[in-house]
């Protein structure tokens, strides 16, 4: 018999690619065991708590869209809902519904990004998009065909898709007229059988297996896929209201990452963004995609992460079918924004972004002023779940040469699609003079 | 041979590299015109230089990326930075003005992780650019023109006059006149298509300052509509407030005050 050997093994990536922001992955192992593993974030950080202070309330969705040019609506929504509770704001129904409808362009236009331009590419052995449009012409003019759609939702609204410009403290600063959003309508009709297919062709993958226990976190709503609103719960058991988040949720900062750890109280990481809403909120995607997400063999709710790409298909579909029909029903609202008044108080927001919940909390003092601003985006939340994820992969990978070990990290971290521009924003300041 | 093109990160939100992936209908096209060797988040296999266009987006704001650019710099025949960040120091330019040592008194977890420099600066501070992009983000028209003229080796012009003349030629209510919202219109340079006066509220200053911004006139237009100190100082610091004809007039407001 042969003796055993110690033996060594690295895994090291630079800098991630086809994620938005900049991040670099270590491993070490010795004997098929993790000595180190680190998911080094070194987006430089921006410091938007920081200069949040002393500014308007009226200009804080402007600022914070700039937190990330891929889901400014996000950012835009958990800033207005969350500053619109420290007001006493009432919307009108017909605004909601317009919020909707940006939120549903948001989650079109992201996600169709992150299936094709992003994540697609490892599941068919192709560099980029554009490698792979040489032999997968079909799949990649359909993806850009529905991300134009999703971005063109957003523009109706905001006048542009990244940082848009229509969104404020009440509602928008101008709503859309019917015949505006028609013509939108019979761009989403159009793209509504791609949206279908594109689910079909993300299922067609070859998937990787994993079953792992892993507690999911998303907003749940009490008849709506959440998007804007609703409870805050897990799929072990915790069902809070916004305000009580903290009693259920811990942040922690490591040596290595510019990015703060987040974890259950108590327990450990958690899982945010398409996979956790599906599965927490299956019954309300409405029977037809309930049907189709059934048809892809997987079973619902679903604990392998590498189906987070078949979710994200799903709510593509969903927010095309829901941007649809908020067409369909849309009144001009009488006022396109709530009127402002200016106090003092204390108000916290969740809004899904198309990676997870998003967590806003702001004070202002009477003048609308803001004294304090507290952002959680859903990367920084998902980082400590995506190193556990790696932890359970790494033992397997001795049996891979290095290429290929490095490869499959590479998938599991972008099953979440990390967007690490917006999870390194909020740290605060140490100065080191050049 | 086709001309390689480089994709580069500094400090930003990505939305402006963003731009050519939303060039839903141009893009297939424009990647069969160019080689893109360095573009990490729409490529995962990166190649080193030299290249013949670099893009680069961002704001320097660590020693490394200080020294990163410079890197940058030789390897690139054209050199173009895309937006407000890498062009003007960006929103996060606002540190620029912070009080150093209350940031250093503030407490926080573990401050010695974090390396970062005292100021956000735009790209030309460090190294020189032979074409801005301005915007926040840059317009994706915009953006392909100035890739259309760099290919044919043409010098890119873009238009620098303010979002004014944009209003009046698509024939937008004057927020100022009509409502009596306060606007950067006078003083911004067009870009955007004069989006928010379009959607009804004034112009907050994304593309930057116009080449005929009259300053002076601007700060009496707004002591008029009752922004005066702290307000305008805030309007005229906001995502290009680092750069200089904003910077300096709104450095002016706030020592008058003091």
């Amino acid at each position: 018999m042969p003796s055993r050997r110690k033996r060594s093994r690295t895994i090291q990536v630079n800098y991630l690619t086809r994620a938005e922001g900049e991040a670099a992955l270590h491993i070490s192992m010795r004997d098929g065991e993790v000595v180190d593993l680190r998911l080094e974030i070194f987006e430089p950080p921006r410091f938007f708590e920081s200069f949040l202070r002393g500014r308007d309330s009226r200009e804080a969705p402007d600022l914070t869209a700039r937190i990330c040019g891929i889901c400014p609506v996000a950012y835009q929504m958990s800033t207005v809902h969350a500053l619109e509770r420290i007001c006493g704001i009432t919307i009108d129904p017909a605004v909601r519904a317009l919020r909707r409808l940006y939120y549903c362009g948001e989650w079109i236009e992201s996600h169709t990004l992150h299936i094709h331009m992003l994540a697609a590419p490892d599941f068919l052995g192709c560099d980029s998009i554009i490698t792979m449009a040489e032999k997968h012409r079909e799949a990649v003019e359909r993806g850009l065909r529905i991300k134009k759609a999703g971005n063109a939702i957003v523009a109706a609204l905001g006048g542009r898709s990244v940082h848009p410009v229509g969104a404020c403290i009440g509602g928008f600063t101008r709503a859309p007229g019917r015949e505006q959003l028609s013509a939108l309508r019979d761009q989403l009709l159009r793209i509504r059988g791609d949206a279908v297919e594109c689910v079909r062709w993300v299922a067609s993958f070859d998937l990787p297996a994993a079953n792992r226990d892993i507690e999911f976190v998303s907003l749940r709503h009490p008849d709506e896929y959440p998007m804007n609103e609703g409870r805050v719960v897990s799929s072990k058991g915790v069902d809070v209201d916004v305000d009580g988040v903290d009693d259920f949720f811990e942040e922690h900062q490591v040596p290595y990452s510019n990015a703060l750890h987040c974890k259950v109280k108590g327990r450990g990481p958690y899982f945010l963004g398409p996979l956790a809403r599906v599965n927490l909120n299956f019954d309300r995607l409405g029977a037809e995609i309930t049907s189709i997400a059934r048809e892809t063999g997987i079973s619902w709710p679903s604990s392998n992460p590498y189906t987070s790409i078949v979710a994200r298909a799903l709510e593509v579909l969903y927010s095309v079918d829901e941007a649809i029909r908020i067409i369909d029903s849309y009144r001009p609202p009488d006022r396109p924004a709530a009127p402002f008044e200016a106090r003092a108080g204390v108000g916290r927001a969740v809004t899904e972004a198309p990676r997870g919940s998003l967590y806003h909390e702001f004070e202002t003092d009477e003048r609308g002023l803001i004294r304090s601003a507290r952002i959680v985006p859903p990367t920084a939340q998902n980082q400590a779940r995506i190193e556990a994820d790696l932890r359970d992969l790494a033992p397997g990978l001795a049996q891979h040469p290095q290429a290929l070990a490095t490869r499959m990290c590479e998938m599991a971290i972008r099953n979440y699609d990390p967007c690490i521009s917006c999870s390194t924003h909020f740290l605060k300041l140490n100065i080191e003079e050049l | 041979m086709k001309p390689r093109v480089a994709v580069f990160k500094f400090a930003s939100c990505d939305g402006c590299q963003l731009q050519f992936l939303n060039a839903e209908d141009e893009l297939l096209r424009l990647a069969g015109q160019v080689d893109l060797v360095y573009f990490p988040e729409a490529r995962s296999r990166s190649l080193p230089g030299p290249y013949d266009i670099a893009f680069v987006e961002g704001s320097i704001t660590t020693p490394d990326d200080a020294r990163r650019i410079i890197r940058v710099r030789e390897e690139s025949r054209y050199l173009v930075t895309i937006g407000a960040c890498a062009t003007a120091g960006g929103i996060q330019a606002l540190r620029n003005w912070a009080d150093v040592e209350q940031y250093r008194r503030v407490v926080y977890p573990s401050p010695e992780f974090i390396s970062t420099l005292s100021t956000s600066t735009p790209i030309s501070e460090h190294v020189r650019v032979d074409f801005e992009v301005w915007g926040c983000p840059i317009d994706k028209g915009q953006l392909l023109a100035v890739t259309r003229s760099l290919l044919s080796g043409a010098k890119p012009v873009l238009p620098a006059y303010s979002v004014c003349m944009e209003c009046k030629r698509r024939g937008n209510v004057c927020v100022v006149v009509a409502r009596g919202e306060p606007c950067l219109g006078p003083v911004t340079r067009t870009g955007c298509g004069a989006l928010c006066p379009a959607l009804n509220r004034g112009c907050y200053g994304c593309f930057g300052p116009a080449n005929d911004e009259n300053m002076e006139s601007f700060v009496k237009l707004l002591a008029q509509q009752g922004v005066t100190g702290d307000d305008a100082v805030r309007r005229l610091r906001g995502i290009n407030g680092y750069v200089r004809p904003w910077r300096e007039t709104a450095d002016a407001i706030a020592a008058q005050k003091k």
